[in-house]
């Protein structure tokens, strides 16, 4: 009887361990095709370069395009969530009364489960379109209307996490300063946004990671074209839209390629990283202000 | 301050007061907005292409003739697979974690990498079924490659869930068990994973629901985006809904973004059958508690 639960309690850890195991598959995997990567691109020239053409007959590994591509859509889409998910989370969390929320949470939960690849379609076929009649000058591949969407499809994310948050400050800090004669909009904005900064930085935070992760609504609107531009205009190529663009063609395996890819999967696996591990930390502090 | 000036100050904070209010809600407007948008352009794209023949229909060079059996057959075989995959494995990381590790580091450990793993990005995921099972194990571009790769990604979301399960389940019935001369693995085995299976399914197929509408990692690991025939093993190339979107939406001819549309219509209408069980077993388990 001993012997059978101490042999549960194994079989259990090793499954709990898988996960430890996934995150070194991943390290493991991308490292040993980045260095591969490495030793043929002098990593100055893939980290400063200007210009990204891989598939060219001469081809040049500056990622900096792809960088900034990523980031002026997730600028776009961050420009749309953050102040559209904060002002929903405020009045989610210190206005609405329980008949609004019975309503609007299921409609942002909804809003998050659409696949990502319907949100493209939305996108390209209909935010685009509908942008070019003000913008007569928008490409028909771009980066302002897959930013929106994006920003649209992060806004639950922002909105949830930031509710969260506020509905963590203690009842206490309102009700002071609504003795002090504040209106509602005074304790929301002065009292309980700064006391849950913190979780509400790392709300913010982690959206940034979605939307630098965030690949199809990228790889269906944005157009295939690494441009080195702040301009949402014209067509880019982000990150991740570059490892789809490349996965569906055949290249074969042990080619330079093949291995960039996983040089910018790296990247991009180190930057969200951060960015989640910076997440986590803040909301640990947040959560320990109030314990 | 005399008094009207103090109350002209209150009678404009209050003003200010309002129009904060109807701000908030205007931005909630917009969001109902696009979702009503999103779902109506669609429908207004692909409702009329919804058919019996679209549904049971193979790809083909004519979009008027091509339909989504391989793709609609394809996802639900590789969800399948998937759940086979990650279910007992998830739970089981559950269990050891909520019921088992307790405060030790190993569990610490752990518990911050799933955290750390449940926001990586999906197509993260895709290199590492690339690298791992494509290459490495040489399943090739098959389901079961395609599988395991949705199952590692699914699997930090399934562990959380089934946590939430788990600590829902009174101590009290624990203590009871453990009263009765139980062991551990007897208390969690006959007490509580009953009380808690509602919940813990509830948790996973919410999570295969959201690996159903996943693309880009089963694009990165190759899979086919013109399979010509429904998947038979787990080693048939394979192609699942979403790719068959992606193609369809890429192409210039609007005939094959109104397929596109219209196969849209088949995945939401797969995500909501899912969803509605989802939220029925959570129903029932409610009752069943309260």
């Amino acid at each position: 009887m001993k012997r059978f639960e101490f042999l549960i309690e194994w079989a259990l850890f090793l499954c709990a361990l898988l996960s430890i195991g996934t995150t070194a598959g991943i390290i493991i995997v991308l490292a040993v095709e980045t260095f591969a990567f490495l030793r043929e691109v002098p990593i100055t020239e893939f980290l400063f370069g200007t210009e990204w053409t891989p598939l060219f007959a001469t081809p040049r590994f500056g990622v900096l395009p792809l960088v900034a591509g990523t980031m002026l859509v997730s600028s776009i889409a961050m420009a749309v969530a953050l102040p559209m998910g904060l002002l929903s989370a405020v009045y989610l969390s210190e206005y609405a009364d329980a008949r609004v929320r019975r309503f609007v949470k299921p409609v942002l939960e909804i809003l998050a489960g659409v696949p990502t690849v319907v949100y493209g379609y939305f996108a390209l076929l209909f935010v685009t379109p509908l942008l070019q009649q003000f913008l007569p000058n928008l490409a028909g591949f771009n980066a302002l209307g897959p930013g929106i969407v994006m920003g649209i499809m992060i806004l639950p994310l922002v909105s949830s996490l930031s509710e969260d948050a506020m509905q963590a400050v203690p009842r206490g800090l309102r009700e002071g300063s609504y003795a002090l004669g504040a209106t509602k909009m005074q304790t929301s904005l002065r009292v309980v946004l700064p006391a849950a900064f913190s979780g509400i930085t790392a709300a913010c935070i982690l959206a940034v990671s979605r939307a630098v992760g965030e690949t199809m609504i990228v790889a269906i609107a944005a157009g295939q074209q690494p441009r080195l531009t702040a301009n949402p205009m014209l067509p880019i190529e982000t990150m991740t839209a570059y490892i789809v663009q490349v996965s569906l063609g055949d290249t074969p395996q042990g080619t330079i390629e093949y291995r960039t890819i996983f040089a910018v999967g790296m990247l991009l696996f180190l930057g969200t990283f951060l960015l989640n591990l910076v997440s986590t930390w803040l909301r640990d502090r947040f959560r320990e202000e109030y314990a | 301050m005399t008094e009207t000036a103090t109350n002209a100050t209150s009678a404009r904070r209050q003003l200010m007061d309002l129009g904060f209010q109807v701000l908030a809600l205007l931005v909630l407007c917009v969001a109902l907005v696009s979702l009503g948008a999103l779902i109506a352009d669609i429908w207004s794209d692909g409702g009329s292409r919804l058919s019996w023949n679209f549904l049971t229909g193979f790809p083909s060079r004519r979009a008027e003739n091509a339909g989504v059996w391989h793709a609609l057959t394809g996802s639900v075989f590789v969800i399948l697979v998937t759940a086979v995959l990650a279910v007992p494995v998830g739970v089981a990381a559950a269990i050891y974690l909520e019921e088992y590790g307790g405060r030790s580091v190993a569990a610490r450990i752990i518990e911050m990498n799933i955290t750390n793993l449940a926001a990586v990005p999906s197509i993260i995921y895709g290199l590492l079924g690339l690298g791992l099972f494509v290459r490495m194990l040489a399943m090739g571009r098959s389901v079961l490659a395609g599988a395991s790769t949705l199952a590692l990604l699914v699997l930090p979301v399934i562990i959380l869930s089934t946590r939430e399960a788990l600590r829902a389940v009174p101590p009290s019935i624990r203590e009871g068990s453990y009263a009765l001369g139980a062991t551990k693995w007897q208390t969690v085995w006959y007490q509580v994973l009953p009380v808690a299976l509602p919940g813990i399914l509830t948790g996973t197929i919410l999570a295969l629901s959201r690996a159903i509408g996943e693309t880009a990692p089963l694009i990165t690991i190759g899979a086919l985006t013109f399979v010509a025939f429904a998947p038979d093993s787990i080693w048939s190339p394979f192609t699942v809904l979403p790719i068959q979107i992606f193609n369809w939406v890429s192409r210039p001819q609007a005939e094959f973004q109104v397929n596109a549309a219209a196969a849209i219509l088949v995945l939401l209408a797969l995500l909501l059958t899912m969803n509605a069980a989802a939220i029925w077993l959570r129903d029932r388990y409610q009752k069943k508690l309260g």
